[in-house]
Order: C-alpha cells, then sequence, then structure tokens
C-alpha cells in the first residue's frame, strides 16, 4: 500500500471513530432534552401555586418584607449566571455569559457594583481565566438540577440580600430559555427585590389578573409572606436551572448533530481521495511493468 | 357527603390529588383540620405528617418537610419542598437517616427522620 493511500486510510479510521462518538453523544442529549422537559413540567404545578399564594398575600395585606422592598440607592448588584458543566454545546455557554457580561456592563453603567455568582463548572472556568472576580459559585449539577440544588443557591443568595452591612441591593439571573428544541435564548431578569405587580404564572399571564378570595392568614400575613418569599425565590432559580439545563442539552444535541454531519462530509471526502490515490497507484504500477517489459524486450532485441 | 378537592404537590412533581373528606395537617399554629366548606385560609405548614382521609373511606399519610396549604373554593393545595406518600418511605432509610441526625445532634434532621417514620408506621397500623 502506498505512503499517500495509508494516510488517508488512517485518516478515516480516526474521522470514524470520532463520529461514532458525536452521535451518541447526539442521541444521549436527544433523550436527556426529553428528561429535563418533563422535569420543567413538572415542576409548574409547584411555582403556579407559590405565585399565586404569593400574589394572594401580596394583593390582600400591605405586609412589607425585606425582600420585596427597593433601596433607592443601590450601590451592589449581584448576578446569578447559569452555564453548564460541560463543554461541547456550542454556544450554550458562551451565550450566557456574553449576556451576563453584557448585563454587568449596563449596571455598572448605572453606578452599581456587581458581584457574580456562578452555577457551573465554564462560567466558573472563564471567569477564573480572566481574572475576574466571583462571589461564590456552584458545580457539579447544571445538566440535572433537583430542588436542593436551588435551594442551596437561594440560601446564599438571600443570605447575601439580607445582609445588614456589605450586602447586596438588587440581584439579576442571567439564565437560558428553552424555547423549542430549535431555539434557546439567554434572558436576564431582576429576581430581587421583587415586584409583586409584575409576577406572572408559567403562561405568561399576570398572576394578578385572578381575583383572590378573603383568606385567613395563619400566623399573619407577615409571618405568610416571611415563610412563602424565600420559596419564591427558591422556586424561580429552581425553573432557570431546570430550563438551562434543558437548553444546554438541546444545544449539546444540535452541536453534536453538526458534528456528526461533518464527520459524514469528511469521510465522503476523504474515502473519494483514497480512491483516486489507489487508482493512481494502480496506473503507476501498471505503467511500470508496461514499460519495464518493453525494456526487456528492447534490450533482448539488440542482443539478437 | 361534601367532599374536598386536595393537590399535594411537591417541588418537583405531583404527588397526590384527588377528593377527600378531611385533611389534618401540622400548621404553625398547631394541628388543622380542614373539611368541606372551610373558609379560605393560607397558612404556613412544620415539618409534619399529613393526613387526607379520602372519599371511599381509605387514608392516604405523607411526611412534608417545609411548604404552606391554600384552601379555597373547596381546592386545598397543600405545597411543600419535600413530600413523600407514606408507601413510597423506605423505612430502613428513615432509621438510618434518624440514628445519622442524632449522633450529629441535627435537630432538623432528626425531626425530618421521625416524621417520615411516623408517617410509614402511621399507614401499616391503619
Amino acid at each position: 500500500m502506498g505512503a499517500q493511500l495509508r494516510v488517508y486510510k488512517r485518516r478515516i479510521r480516526s474521522v470514524t471513530a470520532t463520529k461514532k462518538i458525536t452521535k451518541a453523544m447526539e442521541m444521549i442529549s436527544a433523550s436527556r432534552i426529553v428528561k429535563a422537559q418533563r422535569a420543567v413540567a413538572a415542576s409548574t404545578p409547584y411555582a403556579d401555586e407559590l405565585t399565586r399564594a404569593v400574589t394572594a398575600v401580596a394583593t390582600r395585606s400591605n405586609a412589607k418584607h425585606p425582600l420585596t422592598t427597593e433601596n433607592p440607592q443601590a450601590k451592589t448588584a449581584a448576578v446569578l449566571l447559569i452555564t453548564a458543566d460541560r463543554g461541547l454545546a456550542g454556544g450554550y455557554s458562551t451565550n450566557a455569559i456574553k449576556q451576563a457580561i453584557a448585563l454587568s456592563a449596563r449596571l455598572r453603567a448605572e453606578g452599581k457594583d456587581v458581584v457574580t455568582y456562578i452555577v457551573g463548572r465554564k462560567g466558573v472556568s472563564y471567569y477564573n481565566f480572566r481574572n475576574l472576580e466571583v462571589g461564590g459559585s456552584w458545580t457539579g449539577f447544571s445538566d440535572k438540577p433537583t430542588y436542593g440544588d436551588a435551594k442551596a443557591v437561594a440560601v446564599d443568595l438571600i443570605e447575601a440580600f439580607t445582609a445588614e452591612t456589605g450586602g447586596v441591593d438588587e440581584l439579576h439571573l442571567v439564565s437560558t430559555k428553552f424555547e423549542s428544541m430549535l431555539t434557546q435564548t439567554p434572558v436576564d431578569a431582576r429576581l430581587l427585590p421583587l415586584k409583586l405587580d409584575e409576577v406572572t404564572l408559567s403562561d405568561d399571564k399576570p398572576a394578578k389578573a385572578e381575583i383572590f378570595p378573603l383568606y385567613d392568614f395563619e400566623p399573619s400575613a407577615e409571618g405568610v409572606l416571611d415563610a412563602l418569599l424565600p420559596r419564591y425565590v427558591e422556586s424561580r432559580i429552581y425553573n432557570a436551572l431546570l430550563q438551562s439545563a434543558a437548553s444546554e442539552h438541546a444545544a449539546r444535541r444540535r452541536a453534536m448533530k453538526s458534528a456528526t454531519d461533518n464527520a459524514g462530509e469528511l469521510i465522503k471526502s476523504l474515502t473519494r481521495l483514497a480512491n483516486s490515490a489507489r487508482q493512481a497507484e494502480i496506473t503507476q504500477e501498471i505503467s511500470e511493468i508496461v514499460g519495464g517489459a518493453n525494456a526487456l524486450a528492447d534490450a533482448s532485441r539488440g542482443s539478437e | 357527603m361534601a367532599e374536598l378537592h386536595v393537590e399535594l404537590v411537591a417541588a418537583d412533581r405531583k404527588v397526590w390529588s384527588g377528593a377527600a373528606t378531611i385533611v389534618v395537617a401540622r400548621t404553625a399554629s398547631g394541628d388543622t383540620g380542614i373539611m368541606p366548606g372551610h373558609t379560605p385560609v393560607l397558612s404556613v405548614l412544620e415539618t409534619g405528617p399529613v393526613t387526607i382521609r379520602t372519599v371511599n373511606d381509605g387514608t392516604v399519610v405523607a411526611a412534608v418537610h417545609g411548604g404552606f396549604i391554600s384552601f379555597a373554593d373547596n381546592k386545598l393545595s397543600i405545597l411543600a419542598e419535600v413530600a413523600e406518600l407514606a408507601d413510597e418511605i423506605d423505612v430502613a432509610r428513615a432509621q438510618r437517616a434518624l440514628d445519622n441526625a442524632q449522633s450529629e445532634l441535627d435537630a432538623h434532621a432528626e425531626r425530618r427522620a421521625e416524621v417520615r417514620l411516623v408517617a410509614a408506621r402511621g399507614l401499616k397500623a391503619a
């Protein structure tokens, strides 16, 4: 086998192996999207009931709560950025990071200090590599977040928000919204302080449009609000984590699909090249044999 | 017989839903029983067992950790961060968790494990 042909064969083998891997990743991601979407759907009843309850308390009483009180001289803003733990997901993490950077620039332009909190190893390594300050980070659950994970994140953030000194005055959330299998958009939203007039249900209808019965609050409206608001923040973060996880899988599936397709193309063109190299080799061998035979015939004719 | 509709929802799934005649839950001010036609109420739940008496005289017991109940229009929503039905609870695991919590003096974990055990045993007794 000629040297050229051997090189082509080796490259075809290696691309075929890569294609097998990307194909497998594509199929794994495809099955996980469905699971992630189911998780989003399963968490909706809780989120909706919670939203209704919070809105009911807010409309039926004038209770004030630290989590809903706006600080007119907001000096520090926290940004919670949700990224992936693993790469090979196309532009998923990069897009979320870009959104966070743009948001931070906007907040700084308003004269606020920005503290960044990060979920997911990709975001952490991006910030560390550029020596950007990170307020706190959580990793290891980006593809399958549980409510406990969301709670752990929320507890720290609420603590930072309610701290007497050195705390943050606002909390923004940057996550990726799962629109469809093909579209995932990075979004940012202000989580704290809560604007209770603007809370919406899962179908984007404002919760305030409903008419609430006159509830008896137990132990008191303030007490209920005290218990509900942290839960509400947790559930918002949980929902963002779930949506982002679904987006991550969708982005990975798409990236792996195009990688598989590209590998297929590459194999096709390499096979063509290998075929023509083999043909060239055969042609050369034939012409060498013919040339050799002619030379022999000429030589023997000359000696007679 | 009058009945009320119950939805028991945990943060990550719907645990149980159906019709019931009375629901007893541990709220901040003590055990509260809710029957059909109760006045609208929204109250905070303690970690404790929730007992649902269904229309066909069955009993559903669940261990509930943190959350709240809201009742209006004969519809009761029980929302909990974590909720487990009694027959889902792994008694051996709950017992282990209880032992761990006792040795580590973690009062919250101890209470959670206790409630799970009570809920699981309560069903067995009934």
